[in-house]
């Protein structure tokens, strides 16, 4: 993992120490809430719904053992016991008193981690492929350039002040897990005929209520321009971004008006002028953030495979697990543990204090201690051995956190939604609470297959409902929760928009609904087809028929 | 007919809160001080003000609200959940809702 050198140590020990005395001089009267506002929010602290909401980053989404233990601590010590992993890899808080702010800070800074750039129209946490470094379809880890991307967009002068928040995803991988295409820069690292490693670079993705999927500006940018390629495109996104309007300040925008070529001419235009210059990444400089995510000390597979396969045998709810939440992995008798936080009727992304303690345990126990958290709001074990799997299921299950529900009909994106966000419409967790309820059955779950419900409570989109292969979306009529559905979205690298079905449901319906949508593509699909190659293939028309028929 | 009480969070630990009667500030939605004109929610909202200036609260704001069966309550959903907590965390659940 990443650790810290002297520069990112004494940056964010300086923080905390300039938001202390910002705090206090709040506190104290010395500076009005309009001057505090930003200073906070610098700082990843929200006032939301209920109270204020700090927003934890977690670069790329990884996170050691002792992170997480000291996630828990905070959960305990300065909220109310829990914490909510986010489509952003990142962590909330929903209580913490703004008194004890600096302090929790500090104790976070203890472990190299801080909430600065969780807020504000700058580069936000680099998100990542949550196997990155362990997926057996991978070209190279990302994180090594989701690093590389935090070094250069930490605090740059000139990005700190965008037209809007920006939003850098990358993955290694054929299969897009990092929902790439729906961000502002993605980047997928690919070999070229030469066989050289380079990037993909995509521009112009996004949610909220203009969502957009992204477009290539360049299909192969080599390694040493990655950093004078991206900054390129900041600077004429800085330059002809939108300042004037806040719903058309996101790059995606600026790509839509100006159109891609125009777009591509301009960057490549900039990039001339700034190629071959300072941000050129020397190959020595690559090779120094690699060494920080070395492999592990990996045993010889041994009889891994083989213990596993008769431990599937003997206890059908752990091979039920296992052929759900474990992946393959790139090493012989390893395998990439997922574990849900989407429990029947539980709240999607919710972890208790105790809960993260028994992850941080289960880590350390069973793999190299590291952690990673998922765009799905789910955990991920990376480097468990396959004879392992069977102890840490047992302590999973122990804890409430082996529900085998990956990529099935329950695991459910949810944004927080009415309950906790002062900007949404409708309630977003009840609905995954009832629907979880209503496909609890593990066989018709299994039978249904890969089905991706992603529900947001606002057009924000901050629960991913435009790709969603259903999406659901709060609005609110005359005070009432309805929600709209959209079908046929997607976040992988087949990313797509999805379509309103019709006209919103009442909060009373939805569920039924739902299941409606389910039933029907039992009944037209064709044998292997998930449901969203059935809704590529036959359309809305059946699904339109069995929810509007009657009226 | 107007019928509004001034809430607004607690500015050091971020706690909502509704203006009382005496002019100090609980969270109890039950406490809160019913203003039944323009005139009576523009004076609250003043103490509310000031109380900001004060540095005791931030983001003071009116609320629509209605009498039912001789309790208050908000007349938005949101504002509901505000006063009473989220719903899908029961354990939260903040006391004031009244009879
Ligand atoms: S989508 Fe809307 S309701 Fe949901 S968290 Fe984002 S802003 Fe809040």
């Amino acid at each position: 993992m990443y650790r810290y050198d002297e520069f990112d140590r004494t940056f964010v020990d300086q923080r905390v120490a300039q938001f202390r005395d910002q705090v206090r001089r709040r506190l104290e009267g010395e500076l009005s809430e309009d001057e505090f506002r930003p200073l906070r929010l610098m700082n990843g602290l929200y006032l939301q719904l209920h109270a204020y909401m700090l927003r934890v980053a977690v670069p790329y989404g990884t996170l050691s053992a002792a992170q997480m233990r000291k996630l828990a601590h905070i959960a305990r010590r300065y909220d109310r016991g829990y914490g909510h992993f986010t489509t952003r890899q990142n962590i909330q808080y929903n209580w913490p008193k703004l008194s004890e702010t600096p302090d929790l800070l500090d104790e976070l800074a203890e472990v190299e981690m801080h909430a600065i750039q969780t807020s504000g129209n700058c580069i936000r946490n680099v998100t990542a492929d949550q196997f990155a470094g362990v997926a057996a379809d991978e070209i190279e880890d990302p994180r090594i350039y989701a690093e590389i991307i935090r070094q250069w967009s930490s605090l740059h002068p000139e990005f700190s002040f965008l037209p809007r928040k920006f939003k850098v995803a990358v993955t290694g991988a054929t299969r897009d897990r990092a929902a790439v295409k729906v961000h502002d820069i993605g980047l997928f690292i690919r070999r070229n005929a030469a066989g050289e490693v380079g990037f993909e670079v995509v521009v112009g993705g996004g949610q909220g209520r203009t969502p957009m999927i992204a477009k290539t500006v360049r299909s192969f940018v080599e390694k040493r321009h990655l950093l004078s390629y991206l900054e390129a495109i900041m600077r004429v996104y800085n330059q002809f971004g939108r300042r004037d309007n806040k719903f058309k300040a996101r790059i995606k925008i600026l790509v839509h008006e100006i159109g891609i070529e125009e777009f591509t001419r301009r960057v490549e235009a900039e990039w001339a002028e700034i190629r071959d210059g300072v941000l050129d990444l020397p190959a020595d400089e690559v090779a120094r953030i690699h060494a920080y995510f070395a492999p592990p000390a990996y045993e010889p597979e041994g009889e891994a495979a083989a213990t596993l396969a008769r431990q599937r045998l003997s206890d059908p709810a752990f091979n039920a697990w296992v052929r759900s939440n474990a992946v393959a992995h790139k090493q012989p008798g390893y395998a990439i543990a997922n574990i849900s936080l989407k429990p029947e009727g539980g709240v999607p992304g919710d972890a208790t204090a105790e809960q993260m303690d028994a992850v941080a345990d289960l880590a350390e126990q069973y793999s190299f201690s590291e952690i990673r958290v998922t765009h799905e709001q789910n955990l991920v074990l990376p480097d468990v051995r396959q004879d392992a799997l069977y102890e840490l299921w047992q302590a999973l299950d122990a804890q409430g956190l082996a529900t085998p529900n990956l990529n099935l009909v329950t695991d459910i994106i949810a944004c927080p939604g009415l309950d906790y966000c002062s900007l949404a419409n409708a309630r977003s967790i009840p609905i995954a609470q009832r629907l979880s309820r209503r496909f609890a059955d593990l066989k018709r779950q299994h039978d249904i297959g890969e089905l991706r419900i992603k529900i947001s409570g606002c057009i924000n989109a901050c629960g991913h409902h435009h790709v969603g292969h259903i999406g659901i979306l709060g609005v609110d009529r005359k005070g009432e929760e309805y929600y709209q559905i959209t079908l046929g979205g997607s976040a992988d690298e087949d990313a797509a928009i999805g379509k309103i079905i019709g006209p919103a449901f009442s909060s009373a319906e939805v569920v039924d609904a739902l299941e409606a949508i389910v039933e029907t593509y039992l009944r037209v699909r064709r044998e292997g087809e998930r449901f969203i190659d059935t809704y590529g293939r036959v359309g809305a028309e059946p699904f339109k028929e069995v929810l509007y028929a009657a009226a | 007919m107007i019928t509004q009480v001034v809430t607004a969070n607690r500015l050091v630990d971020g706690i909502v809160v509704f203006l009382a009667a005496d002019g100090g500030w609980s969270e109890r939605f039950d406490l809160a001080a019913v203003s039944r004109s323009e005139e009576a929610s523009r004076r609250l909202l003043g103490i509310a003000e000031q109380a900001e200036a004060d540095r005791v609260v931030v983001a003071p704001y009116l609320i629509d609200v209605r009498e039912e069966d001789g309790a208050v309550r908000p007349v938005r959903f949101r504002e509901h959940i505000r006063a009473f907590g989220p719903p899908v965390h029961p354990q939260f659940a903040r006391p004031g809702a009244g009879a």
